[in-house]
Parts: structure tokens; C-alpha cells; sequence
């Protein structure tokens, strides 16, 4: 019976959509370590009221105030692509998901393009920025669009040379495969990930992902102090915050989640003995240790200038990558790997 | 389609083709301020743009102009002490100290000797709270948020000792002509120094989160050179000249209060880039501290006060008095036609000279040059406005 209704696509499909759900209360619990990670860098306490322990209520209260605030619609603003920008920005962040494996079997879809798919995917929020700053009718918002459009074109490359190095490692693009291929390297029960064998390429992933995520010290898009959260300067209340903070988050968390998977072996445990722990413990701990890199890095550096991001990704990220590759190629041909 | 995004459309139809088979490109103004981020208040810069860099920039200032100059004309003397702190609230005693002197100069009245010395640690604390001010918020203006935390955190130790001699926080209100409203309470000394070390302690720190950082250099060296002579032609003062090449410092040019009596340098950036005015600041609140350290060591006995008439009478004349603000040259010029209240005041504030070379600094920057230039320039509105 139990069986029988499982097997039923629709019913498998409500499941798979389902997992979507955990996204949007990750998002508060993200925001809110965030929030305390951020303070105790800054010898401040952060929010200790909300909920009572260490406030850790305060990104629900934001939440709810962000959905009771009125949601204005400025009078010159093309008011269809407005309101579509949300969904496109969530949907971009979100769709990553689809294909990180928790488990050998737990997957939402295992794609045979997998590492293809996850790349083209969290690209689309760009295209959500793109359609606030154009669709606002602001020139700031304007700016902050053009900037990220031309992040884009910064980031995309190397992001895509480091994850070309870890397939050509596991010789696959299916995100399972390359987990379980990080299965194989065995030193005294030890499963060894990809990490030190692609330090290189973990280092301009992680680079690639802050520019993608438009997190400092690659912020420009939404620079606070000179464009006034650029492309969304216009956006309010519930539209703002899914725009902006939910998107940003679950971003953040689906390239963690990319960067577990590919460099520190996913839901494969470190050690044989422990190979009983759900896969998901282990996804869900390593994707927490990368989103404390990229939390740190947010907390410490000040931002660079558009030009100056350009410059260091075509004459640092790129060839560095394109090395890394070369550097691949050769350790695949040595025979006693 | 064309009917769901009409502004689409009609922007489209508007980036025609030039002749010469170019798309055809505009320049855009934009408003930046009176509220925007960048300009600590309420300044407002009317930039074209081309692309994202600057073609032209106009400041216009007025929008915190509340009227200074004619309420000291209805106040006494000791009233108008008080006031002057208004005018740059992040160092109001700096402002009060010009101000007492003018008064001071005119009816030859004597300061005791303590009242001095206070007066000059007192001053130069106000000095560095103003400056761990400006270098926090221009790491913040550069995206980096910690080290405003940070500066706030030294911050609050001196803003303590600042407490406990005057009873405020930002207005201090304790310059009297003749002296100190009141002498120091006992272990204001012991919290001033505290204050002083830990200061010396953290300055490093500052230096290794920004000074050092690649990201920051790449951002502030080379960016907004303000070339010494046209800093000269506009009267440009305080940190933004002396970064620039220029040692001029009233403190040391024309010594007032006893400031000859201490030992402290000038520090000078060579480049007058953005880069070489933040590390001004920074040395800046070195000698500061400096001056303080050796102020309390040899703080004499004695009052607090000098004598002084029950009504503030200044005989027929004019003067000039200047001091050395933490933004620049802060000078004061009197008319007096021998009543209680000034027959005129003129208030010549640093910040306001200071704005305006801006259309020179930012023409040919990009937008977030323009943070990085004004965020070193170190102005504060109601200094501009008055």
C-alpha cells in the first residue's frame, strides 16, 4: 500500500519538492548565525533578546516584520518584470538542490550532467538582478544590475575551470559519482576527498563563489555604502526579503553544499568506521564549515572596485585554474596514483 | 510582449543608432545624497556620469545650515563656547578652545597654568575620538564593517574619561573663557591614561586590518590625489593638506594654549592619495596620544580658573583666533563694540574648505572611487553648513 502510493510520480514529486521546503527556515537559522559569527569578530554580542537564548529568534522576527511591511510598488516601474524578480532570484538559488546528493540514494535527481546543471543553474539569479535594476527605474538600481551583469562575466569562468578540474578527477559530471569517487583513495580506513589533490581549485571556487554570491569582498551589485543594495534599492518588505536575504542565503547554501560535494567528499564519511552515519550528517557538516569560511571572509575584508574584481579573475583566477587543470591532467596520466 | 514592459520598449526605441554606426551612449546625473551613505549626512553631490565614471561633480551644501553665525551675535560670550561645540559635533571641544581664546586675547585675561594643560589633553582626547571615528567609518564605507567596531570599542574608554571631567558625551560644554567650567574629579587621571594605553595597543591592530590589507591598498593608493598646490589655493587644512605633502599644523606653525612645551611630530603623507590620508589619521592619533601621555605626567596643581569678571565685557576691537580642529584650520573672528554679545562672529570651519576641492578630487574616478574619496576626506556636515 505504502509502497504502492510512493511509486506514484505525482506523490514522488510533492516528496522531492518537499526537501525545497527545509530551504526557507535554513535561510533564518543561517541569518542568524550569521548575525552572531559576525558580532563576535566585531567584539559585539549581537542580537541576545528575541526568543530569550542568545536571541536566537531574531531572524523569525525579521521574517514576520518583512512580511507585515507594506510591499511598495513604485508609480514609473515596469510593474510585471518588478514583481517577477522574487521568484526568478529564489529559483536560481533554489534549483541547486536539485542535484546535491545526501546520501548515496537521497537525491533529488541524480543527473548524468550534474556539475553542468548546478553551474547553469545558480547562474540564473543573475538574471533576477538584472530585471530588478532594469525593471526599477532607478539609476542606482540601475548600476547595481550593470555591475553584476559584469560580474558575471568575472566569475563564471573560473568557477567552472576549478569544478572542469574535479570532474576530470572522478571522470564523471554526476554529483554521486564524484562523491563515491572520493571513496576510492583510502589511507589506514581514511576515505581522502579531492581537497589535497585540488587546493588550487578549492581556493578559486571558494573565490568564484563569494563574486557569484555578491558577498564581500565582492559585493559590488549591492554595494550599501555607495549604490544602496543596488539592484534592489527599490524593493520593500516581503519582495526585498526574498529578493535579497532568502535568495542570497540559499544561494549560499547551494554552493556550500557544491563545494562540500565536490572537494571534501559530500556525504561520505571521513573514516570507514563510520560509515553507519547517515550521509546527510556529514553533507550538512561540511557545508556548515564552508559557509564559516565565506562568513569569515565577509566580516573581514573591504570590497574591491569592478575593474579591479575583472582584472583579478582574468589575470589571477583564469590562468591559475587553467594551470590547476594541467596540473590534473598530468596526476590522472601518473601511473601510480 | 511589447504591451506587458512599455518602458522597455520605449527605451529601446530611444538608444538609437549614431551615424557612425555606434550605439549611442549618454551621460546620466545623479543625485547622490542629501541621503546617501557616503555623505555622512546630509551633503549632496550632483554627478554625471559616464559609464560609472564621474565627468563632473557639484557639491551643494546648505541643507544643515542652521544659522550659527547670527545666534552667537544673541548669545555672551560664555554662551557661545557652548554653541561652537554644535558646529562639528565630533569634536566639540576642539571648537570651543578657539573661541575661549579669542575671548581670552581680547580682555587679557590670565589661564592658569592647569586649566592649560588641561585644556590640551582634553582637546587632544577629543581629537583622537574624532579621528577613531573617521577611521572606522572608512573602512566601512570600503565594505569592511569591523574596524568601525573596533574604533567604537577604543572609543569608549576615552568617551568615559571624556565623561568624567565634563558630564557630556558630545557636547562637552567645558571651555569657560578664562579656564574649565569645573577642575577634574579624582581618578580621571588613572582613566585617561588607561584610556591612552589601550589605545596605543590597538593602533597596531588598526594598521595590520586596513594599512596592510591588499584589498585596501588596491582601493585607496592612487585614488583621489589631491595635488598639494591646489589643496594651497583652496585653503584646504588638517589631515586631507598634510596628506598631501604639507606639514602645516596651527599647533606647531603658530603654537597656542602650551602646545610648544610637548614633543610630538607632524605626520606627512607623500602622495596625497586617499591611502596616505588614512594614514595620517592614524599617526595623527599616535602624537595625540603622545601629547596626552606627557600632559598628565606633568599636569601641575593649582586652579582651575583664572579670575574673571561676573560679566563678560570685551572692549571695543576685533580679532582672529584660530586653533587646530581635528579636521583642519578652525578660526574665529570677533567684532566686538565693547557689549556682552559679539557685534559679529565669523566661524571660518575646516570642513568647509576642505569640501571644496571635491569637484576636482572626483573628475575622472569611477562611483566607488567617489566613497573612497570622500570617506578620506574627513568632513562633518555641520561643519560645512554652520
Amino acid at each position: 500500500m505504502i509502497a504502492e502510493a510512493l511509486s506514484n510520480s505525482y506523490v514522488q514529486l510533492g516528496l522531492k519538492m518537499s526537501v525545497l521546503l527545509i530551504l526557507l527556515p535554513a535561510t533564518l537559522v543561517l541569518g542568524w548565525v550569521e548575525l552572531k559569527i559576525g558580532a563576535h569578530m566585531q567584539a559585539r554580542l549581537g542580537p541576545m533578546y528575541p526568543g530569550g537564548f542568545h536571541g536566537w529568534a531574531q531572524t523569525l522576527a525579521d521574517g514576520i516584520k518583512f512580511v507585515l511591511k507594506e510591499n511598495i510598488i513604485p508609480k514609473n516601474v515596469d510593474k510585471a518584470v518588478f514583481s517577477m524578480v522574487p521568484y526568478v532570484t529564489m529559483l536560481g538559488a533554489a534549483l541547486s538542490f536539485v542535484v546535491i546528493p545526501a546520501g548515496r540514494n537521497l537525491v533529488i535527481e541524480d543527473l548524468e550532467v550534474g556539475v553542468f546543471y548546478v553551474l547553469a543553474a545558480s547562474s540564473v539569479g543573475v538574471i533576477g538582478i538584472l530585471m530588478a535594476g532594469w525593471a526599477s527605474a532607478n539609476k542606482y538600481s540601475l548600476l547595481g544590475a550593470l555591475r553584476a551583469a559584469a560580474q558575471l562575466i568575472a566569475y563564471e569562468l573560473p568557477l567552472v575551470l576549478a569544478v572542469a578540474a574535479v570532474a576530470m578527477m572522478a571522470g564523471s559530471l554526476s554529483l554521486i559519482d564524484i562523491v563515491e569517487s572520493q571513496k576510492q583513495i583510502e589511507i589506514a580506513g581514511f576515505y581522502i576527498p579531492f581537497l589535497p589533490f585540488q587546493i588550487v581549485g578549492f581556493f578559486v571556487f571558494l573565490t568564484a563563489a563569494t563574486a557569484e554570491l555578491t558577498r564581500p569582498p565582492f559585493d559590488m551589485p549591492v554595494a550599501e555604502a555607495e549604490l544602496i543594495t543596488g539592484a534592489f534599492t527599490e524593493y520593500t518588505g516581503i519582495r526585498f526579503a526574498f529578493s535579497v536575504f532568502a535568495a542570497e542565503y540559499i544561494a549560499m547554501i547551494g554552493l556550500a553544499a557544491l563545494g562540500a560535494t565536490l572537494f571534501l567528499g559530500g556525504y561520505a564519511p571521513p573514516h570507514r568506521a563510520l560509515d553507519f552515519v547517515p550521509g546527510i550528517v556529514w553533507l550538512i557538516a561540511k557545508t556548515v564549515t564552508i559557509l564559516f569560511l565565506l562568513i569569515w571572509v565577509r566580516w573581514t575584508y573591504p570590497r574591491l572596485r569592478e575593474d579591479q574584481l575583472q582584472k583579478f579573475a582574468w589575470k589571477f583566477l583564469i590562468p591559475l585554474s587553467l594551470v590547476n587543470i594541467l596540473a590534473t591532467g598530468a596526476l590522472k596520466l601518473t601511473p601510480w596514483i | 510582449m511589447s504591451s506587458l514592459i512599455p518602458t522597455t520598449d520605449r527605451w529601446l526605441s530611444e538608444a538609437r543608432l549614431a551615424s557612425d554606426g555606434t550605439l549611442r551612449t549618454e551621460e546620466m546625473v545623479l543625485n547622490i545624497g542629501p541621503q546617501h551613505p557616503a555623505t555622512h549626512g546630509v551633503l549632496r553631490v550632483v554627478v554625471t556620469l559616464d559609464g560609472e565614471r564621474i565627468v563632473e561633480a557639484t557639491p551643494v551644501v546648505g541643507y544643515m545650515h542652521r544659522g550659527h553665525e547670527k545666534l552667537f551675535e544673541q548669545r555672551d560670550f560664555r554662551q557661545i563656547t557652548n554653541l561652537c561645540s554644535r558646529m562639528d559635533w565630533l569634536s566639540g571641544l576642539n571648537n570651543e578652545i578657539p573661541a575661549a581664546l579669542a575671548v581670552e586675547r581680547l580682555m587679557g585675561l590670565e589661564v592658569p597654568r592647569r586649566a592649560t594643560y588641561l585644556r590640551v589633553i582634553i582637546a587632544e582626547t577629543n581629537r583622537i575620538l574624532n579621528h577613531l571615528m573617521f577611521t572606522g567609518s572608512f573602512g566601512l564605507e570600503l565594505g569592511a564593517t569591523t574596524p568601525v567596531m573596533y574604533a567604537f570599542r577604543e572609543r569608549e574608554m576615552l568617551q568615559k574619561a571624556m565623561e568624567m571631567a565634563t558630564g557630556g558625551r558630545l557636547h562637552f560644554g567645558f571651555i569657560r573663557p578664562g579656564g574649565l567650567k569645573e577642575d577634574v574629579p579624582r581618578g580621571w587621571v588613572d582613566t585617561t591614561l588607561k584610556g591612552i594605553r589601550q589605545l596605543q595597543r590597538a593602533i597596531p591592530d588598526y594598521e595590520e586590518l586596513l594599512v596592510g590589507n591588499e584589498i585596501f591598498k588596491a582601493r585607496t593608493v592612487g585614488v583621489g590625489i589631491l595635488d598639494p598646490d591646489l589643496a594651497l589655493e583652496y585653503g584646504v587644512s588638517g589631515p586631507l593638506l598634510r596628506g598631501s605633502g604639507i606639514p602645516y599644523d596651527v599647533r606647531k606653525a603658530e603654537p597656542y594654549l602650551n602646545y610648544d612645551e610637548f614633543d610630538f611630530d607632524i605626520p606627512v603623507g607623500p602622495h596625497g592619495d586617499s591611502f596616505d590620508r588614512y594614514w595620517v589619521l592614524i599617526q595623527e592619533m599616535r602624537e595625540s596620544a603622545k601629547i596626552v601621555e606627557q600632559a598628565l605626567m606633568g599636569l601641575p596643581s593649582g586652579s582651575h580658573i583664572g579670575q574673571v569678571p561676573k560679566r563678560l565685557t570685551i572692549p571695543k576691537g576685533a580679532i582672529w583666533a584660530k586653533a587646530e580642529n581635528p579636521l583642519g584650520e578652525l578660526g574665529y573672528y570677533i567684532i566686538s563694540d565693547g557689549e556682552a554679545k559679539p557685534y559679529r562672529m565669523k566661524a571660518r570651519t575646516p570642513s568647509f574648505n576642505n569640501i571644496s576641492v571635491v569637484p576636482h578630487m572626483l573628475r575622472g574616478a569611477y562611483v566607488p572611487d567617489m566613497v573612497a574619496i570622500l570617506g578620506s576626506m574627513f568632513f562633518v556636515v555641520g561643519d560645512i553648513d554652520r
